[in-house]
């Protein structure tokens, strides 16, 4: 005689194979996205001191080297990049991205280049008309933590959360006083 | 009342005859002194308690007589009353009791108390004695001294997320809330090397948020207020000549200050006079030549997500680099 | 081995029975969808408990799971099984499960069960509503461990404290499902409460006026009572955090103008209320089992009463206890200590009625008794280690350390799950028709008890050698560590116990002792009825005369004359229970998951994509118009 399935367990075992499905998705989908590599040595740099500050070259046209931000997407990478930006003052020239001494991050003028492997040659070399070098004195995966930040500053960049006022600037003892 | 107390401490006794390290219940201040008397008073009259309903339900399942509820009052109502009535004495006396307590442990500090400001941050901390005169001002990090016998008054501030100054021989807790002050007075009545803890989660290095409060003869105070104020020493040597440099070429500069010594970040413990310090990496690390190399050289081993980055330095610079800051009493 | 008190009366002989013909015309009219798809049509209270029981299980285990990598992580010092990004996740995740997903939801499950067949009635009001709840736990649930399982889980702590939990320390989704899980089990809640405490003012059976109500049904009417004003804190605290985290907006923010401390009010607030919330029903089924054991009435029905409302009233009352290390006005504190201390008396008022009822008793020791006598034991410390703990002194030194950790497990596993697992034992004929293996039972009780005080006694010291909560590791010169070995051996102890209650229920639903209609001899209507009890619950609605139905001398009446071609609730007066009229339910229907859905879904999404709740709102709308739609089920 054929034995059914009792329709007592028909219910959780539906529940159990749905929750194994969904977990399955989450656990393929999530083991590349959004590593938060706590523990980061400082590799050496692929990407030569300087990177052409526009498309016109004499002669033969250089290939580009394709360098991706190895935190594209990572949103402890990016609230990481948003510390790192009060740290190293960043924002003593280009305020919270809106610019003032140095020029605004959060607008589409981008003279030296805005994707990934501009702005880390930037913040590595430096660049004429101020923009200090900082080879030597930020770590590599320090600044691609800068960069993955900087690049979700403007607008249209699908980075997890939104930047924030972070309390960096908050003094000491202000506000309520408790006992 | 303290005599009374006192009876109380034998289990603290035979616990500390045993070894036992109940670090909450050994006291060295007096605020520590009248809350370890109300835990005792509590554990006993508790424990009380504890024995007599077990007593109580013990008999009750094993009795076998179903005894007939005659005319009249049921004589449990009697009983569930009284141990009612007994429930809320012993309340009364508790809560009286704690109140007091309560009183004894926030005295307000005396004229002659020392402030110290302490401000949290991930993952370490920030610890500068005010003084009316800006060159006199202290700043240190991971390690507070304080005199015997006089009062200390603690500012607590933090400038990231919620964090606890726990310093159980010393007093109770009290939490690092940004946006707020709070504060804590004690007064350490035993010289001693007192260890201390964060007690509030605060993020990855919770775990390894320590500190430590050395209390010292008011002289030995004195003198180390003294020379905490005095800039970063002269390096003496070659070698420290060149670590000194290896400081001010590398990322370090960007986040620690040596007053005197060219460095100026304010984000990093100051390293001033890091080699008067005991422990390094906020009570994780003995400060030695060892550890503090390998703790600058990869301090995400040690403790994994912290805000110093590892710095790959060849081992020559390294051990410069080490010398000099060693050198920096 | 004793006998159940009453063999299994024939169809006839109950005393609610009906004829056949009536019966047949109850089952096709109550009657549910058949198949699997049918399974997302119910609308039978009791399925929907018998889900939200199994689904909280479920979660138990993998809340479990993670107590169990905790331990391991612990047993040593500077143990590297887990890395403290891993290690916060995971200690979330256990505090999230645990008492958003299994404990609250557990006792909700019970009580749904339970409520509508003690009071006699056939369903709860609302029943398509009572479905949604369902789909929103099981929601919520995915959410929360599709995150974890993708290594983003939530990692601030159950209890998410600001500034860690906002945007500029806890960037990602984790924290982002941590605040939408919370709108998904407290809206389940809400709804349970909504129905059981209808149920258990509107729809008794007649004669059982407010002095006849078991004490079960007491509990969980307070519980859902305390749901209604609990829930909607914790809604509003993680509304304004999510806000705070996708908005931009600076409630917590003290650069902006908002307050870090305004989290943990809001949140405590709720939390506090929440622990009784999981403490009260098991209060109640301590009643029941005791009362079933010793074939008594419990002693000071009245005072057992007005204890579980003090308590629930005085649980409001308390949250700041949570946060005397902030630097609040002593006055204050001074005012929490008092209601922290007051809160002892109900409960000691309870602890000694029923010592009262087993004085003399000659209570039969089957595995619910024995379950309850272990949570007298565990209940007991921890209560005592709570009042030691309302005291602010010595609360500065304990708090946030393994003294804590120890006081709320011993109240939580002693004062909730080892009357759960009674109650499981005591309920289990009932619910499935066999009896659970008893002796089965005791080694599981035994194993229970041994491994969670070899567990969590230790922790006590632990606290008062310094040891603070939270920590991923601790060095081994703390003097430490014997003691968190112990703990995790007592932890492995736990897990057997646990496995060995699993064995005995699969192991019982098939092999188990066939149950009467009551093993126990117990005194409530849910037992006046088969195991299992038909979709229709009762043939007849019983009439009641006294606080113990089924030990009344005369028996038990029944209402005759109602129509069974209908979905037909007998509604009475809240007070006296006299009938007043009938009103007509729902049938099944698959609106209610269609709508939990288009609903999760926004939520769910939003959290990836603001604009998910759009969508979710605006797909929302046609299932709403589509439940609306009259349409009678024949």
């Amino acid at each position: 005689m054929r034995r059914r399935l009792p329709r007592a367990a028909a219910m959780p075992l539906l529940f159990a194979g749905a929750l194994v499905l969904v977990l399955s998705v989450f656990s393929i989908v999530g083991c590349q996205k959004m590593q938060r590599r706590l523990h980061e040595s400082t590799p050496a740099t692929a990407l030569p001191a300087w990177s052409p500050g526009s498309q016109l070259h004499a002669g033969v046209q250089p290939t580009p080297l394709p360098v991706k931000n190895p935190y594209e997407g990572s949103s402890y990478a990016m609230s990481e990049g948003q510390r790192l930006f009060e740290w190293y003052n960043c924002a003593g020239c280009h305020f919270r991205g809106g610019g003032g001494i140095g020029p605004a991050l959060m607008d589409r003028v981008w003279i030296y280049g805005d994707d990934p492997a501009s702005l880390y040659s930037t913040i590595v070399g430096g660049r004429p008309n101020g923009m200090p070098a900082w080879r030597g004195k930020i770590p590599d995966y320090q600044v691609w933590q800068l960069v993955t930040y900087v690049e979700a500053m403007r607008a249209g960049r699908g980075i997890a959360a939104p930047p924030g006022p972070r309390q960096e600037h908050l003094q000491a003892g202000e506000g309520k006083i408790s006992r | 009342m303290r005599r009374v107390f006192a009876v109380l401490l034998l289990p603290a006794a035979l616990c500390a005859a045993a070894g036992c390290r109940y670090v909450t219940l050994d006291r060295a201040t007096p605020q520590a002194d009248a809350i370890t008397d109300m835990h005792w008073l509590m554990f006993w009259v508790l424990g009380a308690v504890f024995a007599l309903v077990l007593a109580a339900l013990a008999i009750a399942v094993s009795r076998r007589s179903r005894a007939p509820i005659a005319g009249g009052k049921d004589p449990r109502f009697f009983a569930v009353a009284a141990a009612t009535g007994v429930t809320c004495a012993i309340l009364l006396l508790l809560l009286v009791a704690s109140v007091v307590t309560g009183r004894a442990v926030s005295t307000p500090p005396e004229a002659n108390a020392l402030d110290i400001a302490i401000t949290g941050h991930q993952w370490w901390w920030e610890v500068r004695y005010p003084a009316a005169v800006a060159d006199d001002e202290v700043l240190t990090a991971n390690e507070i001294h304080v005199p015997v016998g006089r009062s200390v008054r603690l500012h607590l501030a933090s400038t990231d997320v919620i964090h606890s100054f726990w310093a159980p021989n010393l007093n109770g807790k009290k939490d690092l809330i940004p946006g707020r002050s709070t504060g804590m007075t004690f007064r350490v009545l035993r010289a001693g090397t007192y260890e201390g803890r964060c007690a509030e989660f605060c993020g990855y290095q919770h775990a390894h948020m320590g500190f430590r409060v050395v209390a010292e003869p008011p002289s030995e105070f004195e003198a180390w207020l003294e020379s905490q104020r005095l800039p970063a020493a002269e390096p003496g040597d070659a070698a420290r000549v060149h670590g000194h440099e290896v400081f001010l070429a590398g990322p370090c500069v960007n986040c620690h200050a040596i007053r005197g010594a060219g460095a100026f970040g304010r984000k990093g413990p100051d390293l001033t006079h890091l080699a008067s310090r005991s422990t390094i990496a906020a009570a994780t690390l003995p400060n030695t030549t060892g550890h503090l190399a390998g703790w600058i050289a990869d301090s995400q081993r040690i403790k994994p997500g912290n805000r110093m980055p590892p710095n790959v330095l060849p081992s020559g610079d390294l051990l410069d680099l080490v010398a000099y800051l060693r050198s920096l009493r | 081995m004793s006998s159940p008190a009453r063999t299994d009366p024939r169809e006839s002989e109950r005393p609610t029975a009906a004829s056949e013909k009536e019966c047949a015309e109850l089952a096709h009219t109550w009657r549910e969808r058949t198949g699997t798809l049918g399974l997302l049509f119910s609308v039978d209270h009791k399925t929907i408990a018998k889900r939200y029981i199994v689904t909280a299980f479920v979660f138990f285990l993998l809340g479990g799971l993670e107590a169990a990598a905790m331990r391991l992580q612990l047993a040593r010092p500077e143990g590297r099984f887990l890395n403290p990004d891993l290690y916060d996740q995971v200690f979330t995740m256990h505090g999230t499960t645990m008492m958003f997903f299994f404990a609250v939801p557990v006792m909700l499950g019970i009580g749904l069960y339970l409520v509508p067949l003690m009071v006699g009635t056939r369903n709860v009001p609302f029943p398509r509503l009572n479905a949604v709840g369902y789909w929103f736990y099981l929601a919520g649930g995915l959410l929360l461990y599709g995150t974890f399982f993708a290594n983003r889980g939530p990692d601030a702590g159950w209890f998410a404290y600001v500034p860690l939990s906002g945007n500029a320390y806890s960037s990602g989704h984790g924290m982002d499902a941590w605040v939408q899980i919370i709108n998904f089990t407290e809206v389940s809640a809400l709804i349970v409460a909504g129905s059981l405490i209808v149920t258990a003012f509107k729809q008794r059976a007649p004669g059982m006026s407010l002095d006849r109500i078991p004490l079960f049904v007491w509990a969980i009417l307070v519980t859902m009572i305390m749901i209604v004003f609990a829930m909607p804190a914790v809604i509003f605290a993680a509304g304004s955090l999510n806000s705070d985290r996708s908005l931009g907006t600076h409630f917590f923010n003290p650069a902006e103008g908002g307050d870090a401390l305004l989290w943990q009010h809001a949140f405590w607030f709720f939390g506090h209320p929440e622990v009784y919330i999981i403490f009260l029903p098991a209060l109640g089924m301590v009643s029941s089992i005791l009362s079933a054991a010793c074939r008594r009435p419990i002693f000071g029905y009245t005072a057992m009463v007005l204890a579980l409302v003090a308590t629930a009233f005085l649980g409001f009352g308390l949250w700041v206890h949570h946060m005397f290390a902030v630097g609040l006005p002593q006055m204050g504190e001074a005012f929490f200590t008092a209601a922290s201390m007051m809160i002892a008396i109900p409960t000691g008022v309870q602890f000694f009625c029923w010592i009262a009822t087993l004085w003399g008793s000659r209570p039969r020791f089957e595995p619910p008794l024995v379950f309850v006598l272990g949570f007298f034991f565990t209940f007991l410390i921890g209560g005592l280690t709570g009042v030691m703990l309302a005291s602010v002194p010595v609360d500065l030194q304990v708090h946030d350390t393994y003294f804590v950790v120890a006081h709320f497990h011993y109240v939580l596993i002693g004062g909730a799950l080892f009357p759960l697992f009674g109650g499981i034992y005591h309920w289990f004929p009932k619910v499935t028709g066999r009896l659970l293996n008893r002796t089965l039972g005791f080694w599981n009780f035994a194993l229970l008890f041994v491994g969670f005080n070899l567990t969590f006694f230790p922790m006590h010291e632990l606290g008062f050698h310094g040891m603070p909560r939270r920590i991923y590791t601790y060095g081994p010169d703390k003097g430490w560590n014997g003691l968190n070995l112990a703990a995790s051996i007592g932890a492995a102890i736990l897990g057997v116990a646990v496995l060995l209650f699993l064995i005995n229920v699969v192991h019982s639903l098939r092999h188990g002792a066939r149950a009467g209609d009551d093993p126990w001899g117990a005194e409530s209507l849910e037992w006046a009825t088969s195991s299992p009890p038909p979709v229709y619950n009762f043939a007849r609605i019983p009439i009641v005369a006294s606080r113990s139905p089924l030990w009344d001398p005369e028996g038990l009446g029944a209402v005759t004359g109602l129509p069974t071609d209908k979905r037909l609730l007998l509604v009475s007066d809240p007070l006296d229970a006299e009938p007043s009229h009938r009103e007509e339910v729902p049938g099944p229907s698959v609106n209610p998951f269609l709508i939990s859905v288009t609903m999760s879904l926004g939520l769910i999404g939003s959290v990836f994509w603001l604009w998910w709740a759009v969508i979710g709102a605006v797909a929302s709308a046609p299932m709403a118009f589509l439940w609306y739609w009259t349409e009678e089920d024949r």
